[in-house]
């Protein structure tokens, strides 16, 4: 038999009992829908946290810190490593080295200090944190009110909207070209015959930096210019100078020398100058991420970079996909019995038929093929319409969290994405597994012997 | 008539159908069904034959071990030289398509097609071109007095009509051989009477073998050339007609 007559045959008699096969067809294509929901809210999530990871802008950035400091990024780390007393500081001399390393571009300071605005004679705190020019290209910028820094030393703050609020409740965005007025401790280094007296103890007495016993912490103000307020936290919140209020370049808090919590403990465990608690190290290219990393590495420092974050991201995700894979599957396992019964129920019916085909010149495997174009067609309508189905779930999955995400005021984002290969693989998919439901009632149905179908009335 | 049979009993040609010793055995229960036993026989081309008996003996069972729907459990079955017990289920198939045609004593329409739809079946599945299909179906029916009623199903057809429709989807893929199992015994004997003058006349304006089953002894032998009388699945006697 042709293809065509396979397909013309087996859609007459799909329409012979169009009550049963329609709801086979519906049970299939809530199987389909499931599936096809689930896979497609795994690829959007996963998209959705790319995309977050992409503008932040941290893949070409690897962030180094001192293993003398308490808190690691990876407990692992510190068990093959010498004691945290004989490892390096992150200091002036290592930022050099870190800079003159190959593919790097900049090299900055995590900066994040308290401070204080005083604006109308309130005083308001917040956290200062300092940004590079590089941060421009970062999303939290795209839609921000105003401007960016003018350039890396210029005393201008840009200001989270939750605290220009605070600043200005009514008006918030009037407050962009006005000066405010930052109180922050400023760290002066002690001179050295003041150092008798110091209260805290450095006990490296080798350097020369000039403030080898200590340091001592002094109010400042500094006047500051308004030129923009952003809505969302830089980086997605996901760096430390990301958790401020208060932005301002990263030069001009260097320049200011606000005191940071780093400084005591460095101080402490007898540092010899200023160190730093972390660097940002920004590097050419992407896929220059881990050649820096392991440079930096062998200096004996700690480094982090969202390669690590994208590797148990990415094993995240394969093990939610199959999760989710596995709960839309359920259905479509039920759909495919509903084919196996819906078929076995079909050849009982037509014994008589088969036996006739059979003793007109049909051959067993026509009477197969027959069967497995129905179950086939089955599929592929089941297919279609749970992908309709899908997508309607997806459309429901998506204005529900954009309803919810907007009661929080946060950007809407689609959660639910079907890909258009997913389409293609749904389809396939659902034929694949009514051809394979087909299977023993086709084989059934090819087994029958003519002469007994033939014989009673 | 007697210029057919004369015809028929010269011919020097292979026989169209030949059987040796065949025999088909089914068990049921603890015992064993011989319902056919040791049949050999020969029938000619061009031959009408009768193949006559009480019920149980056999006839059913021989007619579809001759249109290969069945196996002979020992012996042999030859049509027009080709040994149907050596074949594979797809030769079979192939030789039921393309050289016999079968009509049954119910008719065996499927109900939920047109009466055209039923005589293109066997032309599907012998993937005739679409183009031609429609003409020989039309052509088919219009042999069998039916022309006019392509679009029918077949509940709306009385008895006799069911029949010639079958009749129609016996003779669309131009068989050799046609096979009827009681064909009149659905019918009344008028009706049946006019079936089997239009089986006759159709086998010899296509130069037909027709090997009919029936009970019915009388009308057998006002059409039929020739008599094969079965009983417990034995051939107990032949007769050539007058």
């Amino acid at each position: 038999m042709t293809g065509y007559d396979l397909l013309d045959l087996a859609v007459r008699n799909l329409r012979q009992s169009k009550l049963r096969n329609g709801l086979t067809t519906i049970g299939i294509s809530v199987g389909v829908a499931s599936l096809v929901a689930m896979l497609s809210l795994g690829v959007g999530l996963q998209q959705l946290a790319t995309r977050r990871l992409a503008g932040s802008g941290l893949f070409d950035t690897v962030f180094v810190s001192s293993r003398q400091d308490f808190r690691g990024f990876d407990r692992q780390d510190d068990a093959k490593t010498p004691h945290p007393e004989q490892a390096p500081v992150l200091d002036e001399a290592a930022r050099t080295k870190i800079t003159h390393l190959a593919n790097v571009t900049e090299v900055e300071p995590e900066i994040r200090v308290m401070g204080e605005v005083i604006e109308n004679g309130e005083t308001h705190f917040g956290f200062v944190t300092g940004l590079p020019m590089s941060a421009r290209e970062n999303e939290a910028f795209d839609n921000m009110k105003g401007k960016f820094f003018s350039n890396d030393n210029a005393d201008e703050a840009i200001l989270l909207m939750d605290f220009a609020k605070e600043l200005e409740s009514k008006n918030p965005t009037s407050l962009i070209g006005k000066q405010i007025m930052l109180r922050y401790g400023e760290r002066q280094a002690l001179a050295q015959e003041q150092g008798e007296q110091a209260p805290v103890v450095g006990g490296n007495s080798a350097g020369s930096s000039g403030d080898d016993y200590g340091f001592s912490v002094v109010r400042k103000q500094q006047p500051l210019r308004v030129v923009g307020i952003i809505d969302q936290e830089p980086y997605g919140g996901m760096r430390t100078v990301s958790r401020g209020r208060i932005f301002l370049p990263v030069k001009t808090t260097e320049r200011l020398n606000m005191a940071q919590f780093s400084d005591m403990r460095s101080s402490l465990r007898g540092a010899s100058g200023k160190t730093y608690m972390t660097l940002t190290v920004r590097v050419k290219d992407p896929a220059k991420v881990q050649g820096v990393q392991d440079a930096i590495n062998q200096m004996n420092f700690r480094t982090f970079s969202v390669l690590d974050a994208t590797k148990s991201l990415r094993r995240f995700f394969t093990v939610l996909d199959l999760f989710l894979g596995i709960f839309g599957s359920l259905a479509l396992a039920v759909a495919t019995l509903a084919i196996i019964n819906t078929l076995v129920m079909a050849v009982l019916e037509r014994r008589r038929e088969i036996g006739v085909m059979k003793a007109i010149g049909a051959s067993d495997q026509d009477v197969k093929k027959l069967f497995f174009t129905e179950a086939g067609a089955m599929g592929f309508l089941g297919g279609l319409l749970g992908i309709v189905l899908g997508l309607g779930i997806g459309k429901a999955i998506n204005f529900g969290t954009a309803v919810y995400l907007h009661r929080r005021q946060l950007p809407a984002e689609p959660v639910w994405i079907m890909p258009l290969w997913l389409v293609g693989a749904a389809i396939v998919f659902s034929i694949v597994v009514s051809l394979v439901a087909g299977l023993y009632p086709a084989s059934r149905a090819a087994r029958l012997d003519p002469v007994q179908t033939l014989k009673y009335e | 008539m007697s210029e057919a049979s004369n015809k028929a009993m010269s011919s020097t040609t292979d026989p169209a159908v030949q059987t040796q010793n065949v025999t088909r055995f089914y068990p049921m229960g603890d015992s064993l069904i011989r319902a056919v036993d040791g049949v050999s026989l020969g029938i000619e081309p061009g031959e009408f034959v009768a193949l006559l008996g009480q019920s149980g003996s056999g006839k059913s069972t021989l007619l579809n071990l001759i249109a290969g729907l069945d196996r002979p459990t020992s012996g042999s079955v030859l049509v027009h030289n080709r040994d149907l017990a050596k074949m594979t289920s797809a030769e079979l198939a192939r030789y039921r398509r393309n050289d016999v045609g079968m009509v049954f004593q119910a008719f065996h329409l499927i109900p939920s097609m047109t009466i055209t739809d039923n005589v293109e079946l066997p032309m599907r599945f012998a993937e005739v071109d679409r183009g031609e299909r429609a003409q020989r179906s039309r052509e088919s029916l219009e042999r069998v007095g039916l022309g006019k009623r392509l679009d029918h199903r077949p509940s709306q057809l009385s008895g006799g009509e069911q029949q010639r429709v079958s009749l129609a989807r016996a003779l669309v893929n131009r068989p050799r051989l046609l096979l009827a199992d009681e064909p009149t015994g659905n019918l009344d004997s008028r009706t049946g009477e006019d079936i089997l003058n239009l089986i006759r006349d159709i086998s010899l304006s296509m130069g037909m073998t027709v090997i009919m089953v029936t009970h019915e002894r009388l009308l057998a032998e006002r059409f039929a050339q020739r008599f094969i009388f079965l009983a417990d699945g034995k051939l107990v006697s032949e007769e050539v007609r007058a």
